[in-house]
C-alpha cells in the first residue's frame, strides 16, 4: 500500500505522543476502537479554565493511517475551545492525509476519540458543579 | 538505519525465491535461434528431438528428487493449476454423473487457496467438502481426519508445509488411512519439495503438486505426480492437443521445464545444506527477539521446516509493524497489507486471536540469507516493536496489569 507524504510524516513522527493524568478534573480521556479490529485510540486534552484545549496527547494501537490520524488529530486541536473541537469532522482530516478509501475509517475513529474526550471532560465538569453545589458554604470553588 | 534507496533484505522466500544462477543459465540455453529452441512435440525434425530430449531429462530430475517414477509426473503452470487439475480431474472422474462412489471431499481449513478455492467451486457443482480445523499447533489430528472419512468420500487433500506457518503434516501417515479405504490422496508440496525429504515409493500419496519458483526456478512453472500403481484417473481440464498423456495438453515450455528440473536436481544436491544454514539463521533470529515480552511463535517450531517462522508480537498492529520494517521484505499475517481488513484465514483458524493473527510476521529464509542479513533485521525488529508499544495503548494497559479481554470495548 502507498501512503502518502503527509501520513509518513505523521508515522515516523507522530506529534504529542503520549499521556496525561486521566484523572486530573482539566484532563478529558477518550479511548475508542478495539483490539479485535485493529485499532484502538486514545485521545487526551487538558482544559484551561476557559474552556481552551492547552495540551493534547494521544496513543494508538492501529495502522499507519490510525497514527496519523491521532497524530494530526491533536496538532488541530490545540489553541481550539471544545466547541471549534467538537465540529472537526473525519473527512477534514482523511483529505489533508490523502487517506485511500479503505482507511477512511481511521479518520472516523479520531473524530470518535475527540468527541469521547470531550464528552469526558464534560461529565467530569458537571460533576464536579453539582459537587459544589452540595458543597455547605456554595463558594463553588472546586477543592 | 539502512538507507533508502537500498533494497530491503529479501525475508520472504516462502512467497518466492530469486532463481538460482545456474538455472537461468540452464534455461538460456533453450531460447534462441542458436540455442535448442524446438517443439518437444515435433517428431519430424532434430530440433524436437532434443527439445523432447531436455523435457525427459526435467521429467527425471523432478521424479529423482521424491523419489517418483519420470512417467508420474506431469508438466503444469505452477502448483496452482496442479491444485486445480489433481482435485477437480479426481473429483469429475470419480464422482461424475456415472461414479458409484460418491462426491464427499475433506480438506482443511489452512490450505493454501489455490485448493481451498477449487474445493469451493467443487461445492458450487454439487460436491461435499468437509473443512478440518487444524490442532492450535496448525497439524491435522489423524484421529479427527479419520472420522471424517465416509463411504462417499472420494478425495483428501492436505498441504504437506503450511505456507504461513512451515509446520509439517504426517503425509505418510495419511496416506495409510486414505489407502486403506480406497480414497485417493492429493498433497500440495509446493513448500516441500527440497525442504524435506519425500518418498512417494513409500509414501501412499496418489497426487502431489510441485511449484518450480519456490525452490529457485523459474516462475510460471509446476509438476502434478500421477501415480501409476494403483493407478490414479483424472478428467482433464485442459483439452487440446493430447500432451502429458492427454492429462494437461499445451505446447511444453522447454526452458521453463529445463529450470525446473535443473532447479530440483540442485535442490536435491543441497537440500540437507540448504536446511541446517536455514535451521542456524532461523536460531539466530529468534534468539535475538525473544526477549521482547509477550512475543509468540504460530504454530510449532518442533514439527516445522527451519525456513519459515512466524511469530506475533501481542499489543502491537500487524500493517504498522510491516511500515516500520520497510527495510525488511516480510509477510504480515495482517491482511491490512491487501485490501480486506481482515487477519490471516490460517491464523484464525489455528485459534489465535485477531489481535495476534493481527500483529503476526513470517519472516522466510533461504539460500542466500546471511547471518549479517539476520542481524540487521533483528535491530529492525526490535527499533520497531519498541516504538510502537511506546505508541501503544494497549502496551500501557498490559503494564498496568489490566486484562484486556475483560475490557468492554466498542467495537466499530
Amino acid at each position: 500500500m502507498a501512503y502518502s507524504d503527509k501520513v509518513l510524516d505523521h508515522y515516523e513522527n507522530p506529534r504529542n505522543v503520549g499521556t496525561l493524568e486521566k484523572d486530573d478534573p482539566s484532563v478529558g480521556t477518550g479511548m475508542v476502537g478495539a483490539p479485535a479490529c485493529g485499532d484502538v485510540m486514545r485521545l487526551q486534552i487538558k482544559v484551561s479554565d476557559d474552556g481552551i484545549i492547552e495540551e493534547a496527547r494521544f496513543k494508538t494501537y492501529g495502522c499507519g493511517s490510525a497514527i496519523a490520524s491521532s497524530s494530526l488529530l491533536t496538532e488541530w486541536v490545540k489553541g481550539k475551545t471544545l466547541e471549534e473541537a467538537g465540529q472537526i469532522k473525519n473527512t477534514d482530516l482523511a483529505e489533508e492525509l490523502a487517506l485511500p478509501p479503505v482507511k477512511i475509517h481511521c479518520s472516523v475513529l479520531a473524530e470518535d476519540a475527540i468527541k469521547a474526550a470531550i464528552e469526558d471532560f464534560r461529565g467530569k465538569a458537571d460533576n464536579e458543579k453539582a459537587n459544589d453545589a452540595n458543597t455547605a458554604d456554595g463558594s463553588g470553588k472546586a477543592a | 538505519m539502512t538507507s533508502s534507496n537500498r533494497r530491503p533484505i529479501y525475508m520472504d522466500y516462502a512467497a518466492t525465491t530469486p532463481m538460482d544462477p545456474r538455472v537461468a543459465k540452464k534455461m538460456m540455453q533453450f531460447l534462441t535461434p542458436d540455442g535448442e529452441f524446438g517443439n518437444p512435440a515435433s517428431r519430424s525434425h532434430a530440433y524436437g528431438w532434443t527439445a523432447e530430449t531436455a523435457v525427459e531429462e526435467a521429467r527425471k530430475q523432478v521424479a529423482a528428487l521424491v523419489n517418483a517414477n519420470p512417467k508420474e509426473i506431469i508438466w503444469t503452470s505452477g502448483a496452482t493449476e496442479s491444485d486445480n487439475l489433481a482435485i477437480k480431474g479426481v473429483a469429475h472422474f470419480y464422482g461424475g454423473k456415472n461414479s458409484k462412489k460418491g462426491k464427499h471431499i475433506i480438506t482443511s481449513k489452512i490450505e493454501h487457496k489455490a485448493v481451498l478455492d477449487t474445493c469451493r467451486q467443487l461445492e458450487r457443482e454439487g460436491y461435499e467438502v468437509t473443512y478440518l480445523d487444524p490442532e492450535p499447533t496448525g497439524l491435522i489430528d489423524l484421529d479427527k481426519l479419520e472420522a471424517a472419512m465416509r463411504d462417499d468420500t472420494i478425495l483428501v487433500s492436505i498441504m504437506h508445509v503450511n505456507n504461513e506457518l512451515g509446520v509439517i503434516q504426517n503425509i505418510a501417515a495419511i496416506g495409510e488411512l486414505t489407502r486403506a479405504r480406497g480414497i485417493v490422496f492429493h498433497v500440495d508440496a509446493a513448500q516441500s519439495a527440497g525442504k524435506v525429504d519425500i518418498d512417494l515409493s513409500s509414501m501412499k500419496v496418489d497426487l502431489m503438486s510441485f511449484s518450480a519458483h519456490k525452490i529457485y526456478g523459474p516462475k510460471g512453472m509446476g509438476a502434478l505426480y500421477v501415480r501409476r500403481k494403483p493407478r490414479i484417473r483424472l478428467e482433464a481440464q485442459t483439452h487440446g492437443g493430447g500432451h502429458e498423456r492427454g492429462m494437461r495438453s499445451g505446447t511444453l515450455a522447454t526452458h521453463q521445464i529445463v529450470g525446473m528440473g535443473e532447479a530440483f536436481r540442485i535442490a536435491k544436491e543441497d537440500m540437507a545444506k540448504d536446511q541446517t544454514h536455514a535451521a542456524a539463521l532461523r536460531d539466530r533470529l529468534y534468539d535475538g527477539v525473544k526477549d521482547l515480552e509477550e512475543v509468540y511463535v504460530n504454530g510449532d517450531m518442533a514439527q516445522s521446516v527451519p525456513n519459515i517462522f512466524n511469530i506475533s508480537f501481542n499489543y502491537v498492529e500487524g500493517e504498522s509493524l510491516i511500515m516500520s520494517l520497510k527495510d525488511l521484505a516480510v509477510s504480515s499475517g495482517s491482511a491490512c497489507t491487501s485490501a480486506s481488513l481482515e487477519p490471516s484465514y490460517v491464523l484464525r483458524a489455528l485459534g489465535r486471536n485477531d489481535e495476534l493473527a493481527h500483529s503476526s510476521i513470517r519472516f522466510s529464509i533461504g539460500r542466500f540469507t546471511t547471518e549479517e542479513d539476520i542481524d540487521n533485521a533483528i535491530t529492525h525488529v526490535r527499533a520497531a516493536i519498541e516504538k510502537l508499544r511506546a505508541l501503544s495503548p494497549l502496551w500501557d494497559m498490559y503494564k498496568e496489569g489490566i486484562d484486556l479481554s475483560q475490557v468492554k470495548w466498542a467495537a466499530h
